[in-house]
């Protein structure tokens, strides 16, 4: 296989000028998801070939007979974008020594729908196996595709069609799936996550995953105006929130050792972004208080926690 | 016609499951991605093997599930691969989903069957309710009586498969243990003759960097309609395409295939119709039965899709019954599988009657003296005029 090594950009201006997912596709305005398929294909010089799930992605992409990829692509079912990205990074890898096709960098996306829950089996297969390819988990907290669902990405407290503010159940009232932690478990070359606020932070992921001899994962928090609830100008500012409030952390695992991108010296308090989305206007009421306070705690530890990892070293 | 001389066949033992092993191998596949399964997993075991010695050039991959091996090998080919699998049971209703993805993405891969039965419960002995349950899926089928035809059918299954007309995925199916794991003669090409004969795959539309296309779309109700109807034309395609190929690899090999396998069928006024290593049974059944005059013959399945109508409708046109054997209940079906496409492709033109018989279920034998029974019954209640009911072969009632 051939070595691929980029280097970390420091503008916009280092990328390629074309887009690679253009103008015209269905997503919603102010989708997040969107923004990380068109920051991520843009961030390699070389076109990648892409393998999607089933998704918002997919769907409000190919609406046949347009497209919107201006790069190969390919769309197979729900839970085996991992599956069929092994098949065509090693048929790749095989066919372009022969002389037969021309390499390239295979990413594959899925929502958190078809990457904590259905693909997550397919996603450890690939990984275990070491196949060449990066696998990018757009992180939109539901199953928006269907109407948003509660899915395992879901945060706790959060209402969703499956998962309602009702008089006796506050919304979802479980956590977070630890995906990354998951996925680092399987000691691949580069584990990340990253928040589409940041758009140099996640090209230079992407270029950095893309430049490993093996399989690596980016989790990127990708904001949902439709099924979060708050207006279509403000997806970038949540990207920021999240962060800012400590709730996603943005790190990054290299060679088994974790390492933060952004340590947040004065994190803004949950509060802050809780209060930007529908979703979660329930919480605010006067006897769902401790909720907030649940969340809060949580946040700390889940801070605490990653923060004792970062100075373990290399433990995975 | 060459014979087997001039055409330099090496006569090998091999089980069933080795025999397909050997042919995907020869058929120069790129790419291998499998989960092991009873009875197939010789097929893998034996791939595995070409590869650690050296002798496959192919990539293969230990899938963590069938789900996942068939998306891995529609990976593969959407790539430009020449791409294989093998399963059985569970692991075919594991990657049904995928199963009309593979022919509506027209990816022209090949899957060997080693047919069992279905939980629950748990079985791991042959009948067809795997296979046959997925008949009507976009798939051209075979189904194979023996380990030669095994061989055989995995080399053509590409051929038919890749042809540009066609640019369907090819399954066929052996019985599971009764062939996958029962040692026989066979004869096999050279290696040499088979490259040529099928070459390198070339792929019509792949994922290509120099020529972006985008596979898989969403598809509604003002287009979806017409991907299917596409589909069924390469179906008729593939039915024209199989009986080219058999022709072709008749003119190499010697072996004449056929979508129905006839014996005995010229003057019979009673068939059995029969699949898999049954038909042999079978032609064991004829020929006592034609010792006491009874005037019967075999009819044996080959070309299961595209469904052989016009071979059906010659064979039947002058038997007075059919006694179908099926080796699958179709639960709360008014018959069985078989029973369904034979009454299909001759009614209303042909004047006959046809009788269901349900066998073998998980993996019970069944002898010739059942099998010639079945014609008698069928003859005697066509004689009286007496319905078709579902009747089991050698159950405890």
């Amino acid at each position: 296989m051939a070595k691929r090594d980029y280097k970390p950009i420091t503008k916009l201006s280092d990328l390629p000028e074309e887009n690679r997912l253009v103008s015209g596709h269905r997503l919603c305005a102010g989708c997040g998801p969107a923004i990380v398929a068109r920051l991520a294909t843009l961030a390699v010089p070389d076109t990648p070939i892409v393998i999607n799930a089933t998704g918002c992605l997919e769907v409000g992409t190919t609406f046949y007979p347009y497209t919107s990829w201006s790069v190969p692509w390919a769309h197979v079912t729900f839970e085996n974008a991992a599956a069929v990205a092994s098949g065509v990074v090693e048929t790749l890898d095989k066919l372009s020594k022969e002389g037969r096709a021309k390499d390239a960098p295979v990413i594959a996306f899925g929502g958190d729908g078809g990457t904590f829950d259905i693909g997550l089996q397919a996603l450890s297969g690939a990984l275990e196996r070491g196949h060449r390819f990066l696998y990018i988990c757009y992180d939109n907290e539901t199953y928006a595709n269907t109407g948003v669902q509660r899915s395992g990405a879901t945060p706790f407290g959060a209402a969703t069609t499956t998962t309602p503010a009702g008089r006796v159940i506050p919304g979802k009232q479980e956590w977070k799936k630890d995906l990354v932690g998951i996925v680092a478990a399987h000691h691949i070359p580069y584990a990340a996550t990253s928040s589409i606020a940041y758009y140099r932070d996640f090209i230079n992921k992407v270029r950095k995953a893309l430049s490993q001899d093996g399989p690596s994962f980016i989790h990127v928090f990708a904001p949902c105006t439709f099924g979060w609830r708050f207006d279509t100008s403000q997806t970038i500012q949540m990207g920021k929130l999240i962060v800012e409030t400590r709730i996603f952390p943005v790190f990054e695992i290299e060679n088994g050792a974790l390492k933060f991108n952004f340590k947040v010296p004065n994190p803004k308090p949950v509060e802050e972004y809780l209060k930007t989305q529908r979703r979660f206007a329930h919480l605010f009421k006067p006897e769902n208080k401790n909720l907030i306070e649940l969340i809060q705690k949580n946040t700390n530890e889940n801070w605490e926690r990653l923060l004792r990892i970062e100075a373990a070293g290399k433990i995975f | 016609m060459a014979t087997l001389q001039e055409t330099k066949q090496k006569m090998m033992e091999f089980t069933g499951d080795h025999a397909i092993a050997y042919g995907a191998k020869q058929a120069g596949i790129d790419f291998v991605a499998a989960y092991p399964i009873t009875p197939q997993t010789v097929i893998v075991e034996k791939l595995s093997e070409y590869l650690a010695d050296g002798m496959m050039n192919a990539k293969y991959i230990n899938m963590e599930s069938e789900h996942s091996a068939i998306s891995a090998v529609i990976g593969a080919e959407l790539a430009g691969a020449r791409g294989f699998t093998a399963t059985s049971s569970q692991g075919l209703a594991l990657m049904f989903e995928e199963l009309p993805v593979a022919s509506g993405m027209r990816m022209p891969l090949v899957m060997a069957v080693a047919m069992r039965a279905l939980s629950a419960p748990i079985n791991i002995h042959c009948d067809h309710s795997d296979m046959l349950s997925v008949r009507d899926q976009g798939w051209v089928m075979m189904i194979a009586e023996n380990a030669q035809e095994a061989y055989d059918q995995t080399i053509m299954s590409f051929k038919i498969a890749e042809d540009p007309s066609v640019q369907l995925p090819a399954m066929y199916g052996i019985d599971g243990f009764i062939t996958t794991h029962n040692m026989e003669n066979v004869y096999t090409l050279p290696d040499e003759m088979v490259s040529e004969y099928l070459g390198v795959r070339k792929p019509l539309y792949r994922l290509d960097p120099d020529n972006p296309m985008t596979f898989g779309p969403l598809a509604l109700y003002d287009t979806y309609f017409e991907f299917r109807r596409q589909q069924h034309d390469a179906m008729m395609n593939a039915y024209e395409v199989t009986k080219e190929v058999f022709g072709s690899y008749e003119q190499m090999s010697g072996r004449k295939y056929t979508p129905l396998k006839n014996y005995m069928t010229d003057d019979a006024e009673v068939l059995i119709f029969a699949a898999a290593s049954t038909v042999g049974t079978a032609r064991l059944a004829v020929r006592k039965l034609r010792e006491e005059g009874v005037k019967a013959g075999v009819s044996g399945v080959t070309l299961l899709r595209p469904f052989p109508v016009p071979e059906v409708m010659e064979t039947f046109s002058n038997v007075k019954a059919v006694a179908v054997l099926e080796r699958m209940a179709s639960l709360g079906s008014p018959a069985g599988p078989h029973y369904m496409d034979l009454a299909s492709a001759v009614y209303p033109q042909l004047d006959l009657r046809m009788y269901d018989f349900i066998y073998g279920l998980g993996g019970r034998d069944i002898d010739w003296t059942t099998i010639a029974q079945t014609a008698k019954t069928a003859l005697s209640d066509a004689e009286h005029k007496r319905p078709n009911e579902t009747r089991f072969l050698g159950v405890r009632e």
